[in-house]
């Protein structure tokens, strides 16, 4: 009897335990909200509540799904012109990210080793503060009476107020501020992990300097570039607050138009169409940074 | 690459960081209530900040919400890291490694849609809860336990797994290691985790929208509702107060870290020693 008990001891609790309790939290806040999600998209709104999928007929349950949501979603050109300009927007906020990002990594990784963690550590400070009120500063510094129009009116720059708010620009500014941290970070620690060497070994077979950041280093960052473009690209596409403070009327983001599906027009099928052709938009990029990261994973042990 | 040029494209990354964050500040001080025009210093923005009463209930609102999502966050986070980096092999484990990565890539718009889906059906169900500060909660811990997750699994990772196997070869029992030997050692790395976890709850509007219920504004919804309606210099000194409290937090918390792993190193080198003698 007593073997028993010091087998239940030692072998039931722990690795259940630790499997078990994050599988059940994630599955009921992860997954089964997300198939629910499906659910309600293949329903229709029933006044205040939507219609239930499953009816009982003589016994036998029927299944009725209803593609309307769908339907409409094919349709009406304004949800695949949000669509399309979400991904260009976001498209160009990582293209713009990278462009700033990179040579910025580049130089924090070739700075004095004493003073990256200090960089490292500026990058990351805007982080802990409220990424909302950052947003709101830019709307302060852009509106028409605002501090840049008004910085460059009294330099005698220009004469007339410049429209920078409500425009794309402003939404632009926008996204590469709050995204660009998320493109620094795994680029500097690709590039802060570079081998020296290759670089050496480049320069004595005569390579040029552009040649071999050309040839040796941009290759050898693939992996950091991949992960910085999709911590920007994904959270990018579905982006609501930032079109909705600092975009204007026809920056067309399909967050928004989420949003306003679900509290505006209350239609909680449509919203979560809406929600299922965006996860599909995004499911081949999370599935490369998946990837990349778990073979990062791999690497490492 | 030149070095001037590198100089000169940091300094200037670092300006556009901070620019704003500048900018926030120097215009909280401002008499103007036009909030782009500069007229004279005066803290009457502080005096209509404390009068505020909406806006102080959020605040305690929000400081509740995070703090409670954060220590569930760590929570759940910890025994996720445990079961992706201790159990190579299990049923599902792909399955949960990509679960626990769902709320970091999905927009907030989808994982706000899907939990407030969620939870009115379980309340259709079963009667239960009722939307507002419970569910809110539930959002935020369920968005902190995939960062939380994120940072104890790299503390596991690089852990030395030898002094578990010690502990355990002296008679440790599972737990035992975990409590003596293994806890000790993640400490600074839960406690970057609350504050991370705490950070982003205290700093999330979407998924509050969507789940809260009538009377219960976090601050992030109010200061997001008057930030849609025009420029408004409270909202200049709420972010001053904001950005002073997060500074100090941050300062002191580095200063904790870097001491408690000098500690560590102290003890460890000392050990070492110990054992060689």
């Amino acid at each position: 009897m007593t073997n028993i008990f010091n087998y239940l001891r030692n072998h039931i609790p722990g690795r259940q335990i630790v499997i078990g309790v994050p599988y059940l939290w994630f599955l009921l806040l992860a997954a089964i909200p997300l198939l629910i999600v499906l659910k309600i998209s293949l329903s229709e709104m029933e006044s205040t509540s939507v219609s239930s999928m499953i009816s009982w007929t003589q016994g036998w349950p029927t299944i009725k799904l209803n593609f309307a949501s769908y339907i409409f979603l094919s349709t009406d050109p304004l949800y695949f012109e949000t669509y399309l300009s979400s991904i260009k927007y976001a498209l160009v906020t990582t293209i713009i990210c990278l462009a700033i990002g990179y040579p910025f990594a580049y130089f924090m990784a070739r700075s004095p080793k004493h003073l990256q963690p200090m960089l490292l550590m500026l990058i990351m400070l805007p982080f802990w503060t409220s990424f909302l009120l950052r947003i709101y500063a830019w709307k302060t510094l852009m509106v028409n009476n605002g501090v840049i129009n008004n910085v460059l009116i009294s330099l005698g720059i220009i004469n007339d107020p410049i429209a920078m708010m409500n425009t794309p620009f402003s939404l632009l500014v926008g996204m590469v501020y709050s995204y660009l941290p998320f493109m620094i970070l795994p680029l500097y620690a690709n590039l802060s992990k570079l081998d020296v060497r290759y670089l050496e070994a480049a320069a004595d077979l005569g390579t040029s300097p552009f040649r071999t950041f050309w040839l040796v280093t941009i290759p050898l960052s693939k992996a950091g570039i991949i992960a910085g473009s999709m911590l920007v690209f994904i959270p990018a596409v579905g982006e609501y607050v930032i079109p909705e403070l600092l975009g204007g009327p026809d920056t067309l983001m399909i967050g928004r138009v989420l949003w306003d599906e679900f509290f505006s027009n209350n239609d909680w099928p449509m919203a979560s169409a809406v929600a299922v052709v965006m996860i599909l938009l995004i499911l081949l990029p999370m599935a490369i940074f998946n990837k990349y990261q778990s073979d990062q994973l791999e690497a490492k042990s | 690459m030149n070095k001037a040029f590198g100089r000169a494209w940091m300094v200037m990354v670092y300006i556009f960081l901070y620019m704003p964050i500048v900018t926030l500040v120097i215009y909280s001080f401002n008499a103007s209530p036009l909030v782009t025009v500069w007229t004279e210093a005066s803290l009457r923005w502080y005096v209509a900040l404390a009068k505020d009463s909406d806006l102080i209930a959020a605040v305690w609102l929000s400081l509740k919400i995070a703090f409670f999502s954060a220590l569930m966050s760590v929570f759940f986070g910890t025994f996720t890291a445990f079961a992706l980096t201790r159990y190579k092999r299990f049923p599902g484990r792909t399955l949960l490694s990509s679960m626990s990565s769902t709320p970091l890539v999905m927009p907030d718009v989808i994982v706000g849609l899907s939990l407030l889906l969620m939870l009115v059906s379980l309340q259709h169900w079963l009667g239960f809860p009722e939307r507002g500060l419970f569910t809110i909660l539930l959002g935020h811990a369920l968005l902190g336990t995939a960062y939380a997750a994120v940072v104890v699994t790299s503390r596991l990772q690089e852990m030395d797994g030898r002094l578990d196997e010690a502990a355990m070869d002296l008679g440790c029992r599972p737990f035992q290691v975990f409590r003596l030997v293994t806890l000790p050692l993640l400490l600074p790395a839960l406690v970057s985790a609350f504050l991370l976890t705490f950070t982003l709850s205290f700093d999330d509007v979407v998924l509050s929208s969507f789940l809260s219920g009538p009377g219960y504004s976090t601050m992030p919804m109010v200061i997001f509702s008057r930030a849609r309606l025009g420029l408004n210099p409270t909202i200049n000194a709420v972010a001053t107060v904001t950005i002073a409290v997060v500074s100090i937090a941050v300062i002191a918390s580095s200063i904790y870290q870097s001491r408690a792993e000098r500690q560590r190193k102290r003890e460890v080198a000392q050990a070492y020693s110990d054992a060689n003698q």
